[in-house]
């Protein structure tokens, strides 16, 4: 026994049961790098995580600190409500692109514009998951969904939104990154980009946001697999990794 | 004793400040007091008007509908007010603004030239004060000495320059409503 | 006991929110309750607390909630159609069981209607403006002094029974002024985190979830029974309401707000014309009076609600009174508010000769 070494755990955070998400979705990936996080630096008692109206409605079944559940799109108001009376606690938003970029994006941009220090994950799946795969800020020009049955048309339902970029030009946010879920370098990548955001907030520098490009297999109709080439060879040159924000001190 | 005033001119004017002293003169002599901005749909057409009641007893509506009295400062204030004060009631009239005669018979009418009374006290932003001194001798809701007190907690900061003119001003004011009455 | 203050209704409920210990303020400007964003913004800084202009009602409601999930007293103040906006938040907190107090100074609706008193706002505050089966506790104050004496009243119903209250006043009451006096100031040192509210674990033994919803319509279920068992409990043991010169009256009115302060001024009047009328004030206007009222119901010929609107309150005067006697009804809309006088010559035309 005494020369094995763990290589694999399940991050304490994690709960001990199955999530809703479907076979392949990366929402799990997403928990998983949080949950690490919150483990590695000692924050998951600290913690309170704003969950989305979305497929991630239910993940405080899922990752375990205290959690609320913000109404569609409001979470980082409500983040706000709880950071400026409690600045002690360590407050997450976990967030659809639908939830953060369409009905919510005023709550987004002001938490944002204030420089509130709170921190939000921003999962971009490129369609509605909850409600069955309708058309979202991030749809792409040409994606068919549910509501856009031609593909997406530029004259008809304009352009997709890139959030982080957009967020890049204020003076209030300290860090704004885009990672991606599709492979594994991406997957390290991104928690460390993760890890800047959780930093900055506990440095006090203000509002973090980190984007995941992710994945939707189930309304994408396509395998796990085919889905994450989708992601590589769709999603990423219009929706590019990069640090699109760095105040100093982020790190 | 229960006294309803309004007190209406143009935004700018003052009427909303000699509203203001009377309250907090009522209250500092322990009376009951409202104090009602015009508000809504009398704002209208750049008038402002405000309504205060001084009471001995509690005070329902704050709505002044049959003045014991009314200062006007302008033309469209006396057009409006005029019908509304009770009989025997007083008005008083900033007369460098109001080009016309009162037309009912049954009301007392005190008419200054305030514009004159002001340059002569010095400042033209004192004539709303000339007029509430001249309304508080004749009706007596509050004492003039109350009335000056109120002065030093309503005018504070830069404003607290202007309490010596304003408090001649009074002075003045109650001076030609004694007149005036003497004349009655 | 402090000394009596001349203010503005408007400044007098905020600085009774920080009297009472409110730790923060969220508001968006809307006339005509400017002032009370306004005053907030220099008193807070003051007393160390906070203050925060939001982007929207609609954000405002929603750090009130993320702020109240936390167990801090929090307030919150905007007008009609900022209330409207308001609505989502609302229904999240009602089903969420924490505690808020919120004001809505009405102004003349519907759409963007006017910034003149009114009081049609009556149904959406107490039927539960936004969506599912849900109540907050509404308090109607119709003078300054028991505005301030309420705000404080209004929080310690929101922590006991963990629930919003809205104060609902109108422009009249926002902008007039009276002297008042804060009797009371509590002491924000005591507040301790209540142990149903989430800042991140700690040393609890369970974390905490506040969720306003399950996905399993029998837990649903269980939620709404846990809302409306709250909600018996408090229509038992919360209703406040005055009855004035009632004890010989022979008609009654009722009102709320500014109508019932202008209506004690019609039974004045009326009394010295030797008509014996009396007011029934609901102070709650949820929970209702229902009882008050029936209970008069044998006293009085008929009852007379007058409103600032097109006749709200009356259902629920009605509802009391289940046909036992006739309600008449007299109402202004669009901001206008009627003198005392016009109520009075309103209420004789239900007389039928007499007094006449
Ligand atoms: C006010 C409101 N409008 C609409 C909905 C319905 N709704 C639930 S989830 C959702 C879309 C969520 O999409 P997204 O934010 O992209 O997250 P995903 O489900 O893809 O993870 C919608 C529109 C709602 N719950 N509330």
């Amino acid at each position: 026994m005494s020369n094995m070494k763990t290589i694999y755990k399940v991050p304490s955070p994690i709960a001990k049961r199955d999530t809703s998400y479907c076979p392949g979705c990366t929402h799990g990936v997403a928990h998983r790098l949080i949950a690490e996080l919150l483990e590695e630096m000692d924050l998951t008692k600290k913690t309170v995580i704003v969950w989305p109206v979305g497929c991630a409605v239910l993940g405080y079944y899922f990752i375990e600190t205290d959690a609320l559940e913000a109404a569609h799109g409001r979470a980082c108001a409500m983040a706000t409500g709880v950071k400026r009376v409690h600045p002690e606690t360590f407050v997450l938003t976990y967030q659809g692109d639908g939830d953060i970029a369409s009905i919510g994006i005023a709550e987004t941009i002001h938490a944002a514009a204030r420089g509130e220090n709170i921190t939000t994950v921003f999962i971009n799946n490129g369609n509605y998951g909850m409600t069955g795969g309708q058309m979202a800020p991030t749809t792409l020009i040409g994606q068919v969904t549910t509501t856009s049955p031609y593909g997406r048309k530029p004259e008809m339902n304009g352009f997709p939104i890139h959030l982080p970029e957009m967020l890049a030009t204020m003076d209030g946010p300290a860090y704004i990154a885009r990672g991606a879920l599709d492979n594994t370098q991406h997957i390290l990548q991104a928690k460390k980009f993760l890890k800047k955001a959780f930093n900055t907030q506990l440095k006090g520098l203000g509002y973090a946001l980190v984007e995941l490009v992710s994945n939707c297999p189930t309304n994408w109709k396509m395998t796990p697999v085919e889905s994450l080439e989708r992601i590589r060879k769709e999603v990423l040159p219009v929706f590019p990794i990069g640090e699109f924000r760095v105040v100093k001190g982020v790190e | 004793m229960r006294k309803g005033v309004v007190i209406a001119g143009f935004g700018g004017q003052g009427v909303m400040l000699v509203g203001e002293l009377l309250a907090e003169a009522g209250m500092e002599e322990n009376k009951y007091v409202t104090f009602l901005p015009s508000y809504g749909p009398e704002q209208r057409g750049g008038t402002a008007n405000c309504h205060v009641v001084i009471s001995d007893t509690t005070i329902a509506s704050p709505i002044v509908s049959k003045p014991d009295a009314i200062i006007v400062f302008n033309l469209p204030s006396l057009d409006k007010f005029e019908p509304t004060v009770k009989e025997n009631g007083v008005i008083i009239i900033n007369k460098s603004l109001v080009p016309r005669e009162v037309r009912r018979n049954d009301v007392r009418v005190l008419q200054i030239d305030v514009q004159s009374v002001a340059e002569e006290i010095g400042s033209p932003k004192v004539m709303n004060m000339i007029l509430l001194g001249a309304y508080t001798e004749i009706e007596k809701p509050v004492s003039l000495t109350t009335l000056k007190k109120a002065m030093s907690v309503i005018l504070t900061g830069r404003k607290a320059s202007l309490i010596e003119l304003n408090e001649k001003a009074l002075d003045r004011g109650a001076e030609i409503a004694k007149e005036f009455m003497g004349v009655i | 006991m402090g000394e009596k203050i001349l203010m503005k209704g408007a400044e007098a409920i905020a600085e009774a929110a920080i009297k009472a210990g409110a730790m923060a303020f969220f508001g968006y400007p809307i006339t005509p309750q400017n002032e009370t964003p306004e005053y907030f913004s220099r008193r807070m800084p003051e007393v160390g607390r906070i203050f925060l202009q939001a982007e929207s009602e609609v954000a405002a409601i929603n750090m009130i909630y993320g702020a109240a999930c936390t167990g801090t007293r929090v307030f919150a103040s905007s007008s009609s159609p900022g209330i409207s906006l308001m609505q989502e938040g609302f229904s999240y907190i009602a089903n969420s069981n924490v505690p808020c107090v919120v004001a809505n100074v009405m102004r003349g609706g519907p759409g963007l209607g006017d910034i003149a008193p009114a009081q049609g706002d009556y149904f959406q505050a107490t039927k539960g403006g936004g969506h599912g089966d849900y109540h907050t506790i509404v308090i109607a104050p119709h003078t300054l002094q028991e505005e301030v004496d309420l705000v404080l009243k209004a929080f310690d119903l929101a922590e006991k029974y963990r629930i919003m209250v809205v104060l609902i006043v109108d422009g009249l009451l926002g902008q007039m002024m009276e002297p008042v006096e804060f009797k009371e100031t509590v002491d924000v040192t005591k507040f301790k985190v209540p142990e149903w509210a989430t800042v991140g674990q700690g040393d609890r033994e369970d974390r905490i979830i506040i969720t306003s919803l399950d996905l399993a319509p029998e837990g649903l279920e269980k939620m709404n029974l846990h809302l409306q068992e709250k909600y018996r409990k408090i229509e038992e043991q919360e209703v406040m309401v005055e009855e004035y010169r009632m004890d010989d009256a022979e008609y009654a009115i009722t009102a709320f707000g500014t109508m019932a302060r202008i209506s004690k001024t019609t039974i004045e009047l009326a009394r010295s014309e030797g008509i014996k009328v009396g007011l029934i004030r609901p102070i709650t206007v949820w929970p209702f009076p229902s009882k008050t009222i029936e209970n008069r119901a044998n006293q009085v010929k008929f009852f007379f609600d007058t409103e600032l609107n097109a006749g709200q309150m009356i259902e629920d005067v009605k509802l009391a009174l289940n046909g036992a006697r006739p309600v008449y009804f007299y109402g202004k809309m669009g901001g206008i508010v009627p003198s005392a006088e016009e109520v009075l010559e309103e209420f004789k035309k239900h007389l039928g000769g007499q007094h006449e």
